[in-house]
């Protein structure tokens, strides 16, 4: 009797480690075919912004919504992935070329201007959109109608962020630039009337202007202050992936499914968008 | 590898500077507002030893960042409060100061709160036996004993203060945080050796720090 407990106190723990072990082989498995070939249809992470309401947003119930999640969607679809399949991991800029090139993530779409300096350690499909850095002013100022008018104006941006540095070097030296921490930060300063603008890029400034708590106060000025060219970023070297995305963005241009993603997240701000840009990278 | 550091685009030193603009200013006023809190926490005035504590309790469990990015969206945009500052630098610099000092000042004030407690009763006692009203006990006879026994503590406190500065970045302040970020938006291809290049000027700003002050402790301690 006590020999046979033993024994099947042994067989259960056989049993266990057996399964153990088989559970973290077919786990690894999983995450190196999602990471890397794209062969095995299981799952594959796509890299998005989580707080930039109306490009890549995250809810607080967990859910994804913005332009860039559309065509995130979009572009998974077209590689053979359910939407249920599509796991989102947050890429901030700063990191966003490491995320690429360690395979962390598959793809990039986070309003990822293409540039020279990014694509030594990345490659872009794409671009998928045309952005203009812009400013936000109050619904009722009138008083900026061009860049020079900044020179005299109180003026917030992002911390680092390439438009903040635009302004000090290019567009408006002399301006009073403040850089905050985040976007909000920079509206709780419009809204008090301690800044007279905010400027960004114009699809970025859009989905805020577009939230439902904000609607009505605030408008784009609608200046094309530079060239933004928004792409996906890949892994350096993967042209087959490259001409895949290419190709499912054409189609999202093409079948209509581009022009309802913007009108749906950027709309409500009455912001003009530019039309689908020509694909530029790989060809 | 660190060839983004001769385009001339970037001022590294001049961020460095601010940063020890910064870490100067705030740690004199923090040292002024923390000896006068501990003065208050051991003061015979209850009203004066509850704000002390009241004080010290509820700023040192703040996180640095709230009371930085409260002195800009509560003091200067919302109340309008700037400090006598006209531009957003100049204003960003100030409250940056501001909120580094009354950070700052609390961790001075338990400092030599402890050091208070390194004088022997008798001291206080003996000066309080000359005549000596409790200000003259506390700036003649206690306090210098006590400072010379905190200066290693204080120099730690002196180190996370210059590290602290960084949180100014947060509210515009153009120090080196800040350049960091910019640098890792433009040169995202080298990251780690712009990672390096500020990491190793905090070492170099703290170290010697450190190492000074160490000294200056051993030398000027009260052996008892």
């Amino acid at each position: 009797m006590k020999i046979s407990k033993a024994a099947a106190a042994a067989a259960v723990a056989v049993a266990l480690s057996l399964t153990a072990t088989a559970c973290g082989g077919s786990k690894q498995d999983a995450a190196s075919d999602g990471g890397a070939s794209g062969g095995a249809k299981d799952k594959i992470v796509v890299g998005i912004k989580y707080d930039q309401p109306g490009l890549g947003l995250k809810t607080p119930d967990g859910k994804y919504t913005g332009f860039d999640v559309d065509v995130a969607t979009y572009v998974a679809k077209e590689l053979g992935y359910e939407p249920n399949q599509i796991e989102f991991k947050q890429a901030v800029s700063a990191e966003r070329e490491n995320l690429i090139a360690n395979g962390d993530v598959k793809f990039v779409v986070a309003t990822y201007s293409i540039n020279d300096k990014r694509k030594e350690k990345v490659d872009f499909a794409g671009p998928y959109f045309l952005a203009h850095q812009d400013l936000l002013v109050r619904a009722d100022d009138t008083s900026i109608t061009k860049a020079e008018d900044l020179n005299k104006k109180k003026l917030c941006s992002v911390t680092g962020s390439t438009s903040a540095q635009n302004v000090k070097t290019k567009l408006a030296p002399e301006a009073d630039l403040l850089e905050q921490g985040g976007y909000s930060e920079c509206l709780t300063g419009l809204e008090n009337k301690a800044v007279d603008a905010l400027t960004t890029d114009n699809s970025i400034l859009a989905g805020y202007a577009a939230q439902e708590k904000n609607k009505g106060k605030f408008k784009l000025v609608g200046l094309s202050l530079s060239n933004e060219n928004y792409g996906i970023g890949l892994k350096k070297g993967d042209k087959e992936l490259q001409t895949k995305i290419n190709a499912a963005l054409k189609k999202m241009v093409e079948d209509g499914s581009w022009q309802k993603a913007v009108d749906k997240n950027l709309g409500p701000a009455n912001f003009k968008s530019e039309p689908a840009p020509q694909i530029t990278e790989g060809s | 590898m660190f060839d983004f550091l001769d385009s001339g685009q970037y001022d590294v030193l001049g961020a460095f500077w601010v940063t020890v603009q910064l870490t100067l200013y705030s740690a004199a006023g923090s040292l002024i507002w923390g000896t006068a809190l501990a003065g208050m926490r051991v003061s015979p005035v209850p009203l004066l030893r509850g704000f002390g504590t009241a004080y010290v309790n509820l700023v040192r469990n703040t996180p640095l960042t709230l009371l930085v990015i409260g002195c800009s969206l509560g003091l200067s945009q919302t109340l309008k409060i700037n400090l006598g500052g006209d531009s957003f630098k100049e204003i960003g610099f100030r409250l940056a100061v501001l909120g580094l000092i009354a950070y700052t000042g609390t961790f001075v004030c338990e400092a030599l709160r402890s050091g208070i407690n390194t004088v022997p009763v008798g001291q206080a006692e003996a000066a309080r036996a000359l005549g000596l009203s409790f200000f003259q006990v506390l700036t003649l006879i206690v306090l210098p004993q006590a400072f010379r026994a905190v200066i290693a503590p204080l120099a730690n406190v002196l180190i996370a203060l210059t590290k602290n500065t960084t949180v100014a970045a947060t509210i515009g302040v153009a120090e080196a945080a800040l350049l960091m970020k910019e640098m890792l938006e433009n040169e995202a291809q080298a990251v780690f050796a712009v990672f390096a290049v500020f990491a190793l000027g905090f070492v170099l700003l703290t170290l010697p720090t450190g190492l000074l002050l160490g000294w200056v402790a051993k030398r000027v301690a009260v052996k008892r």
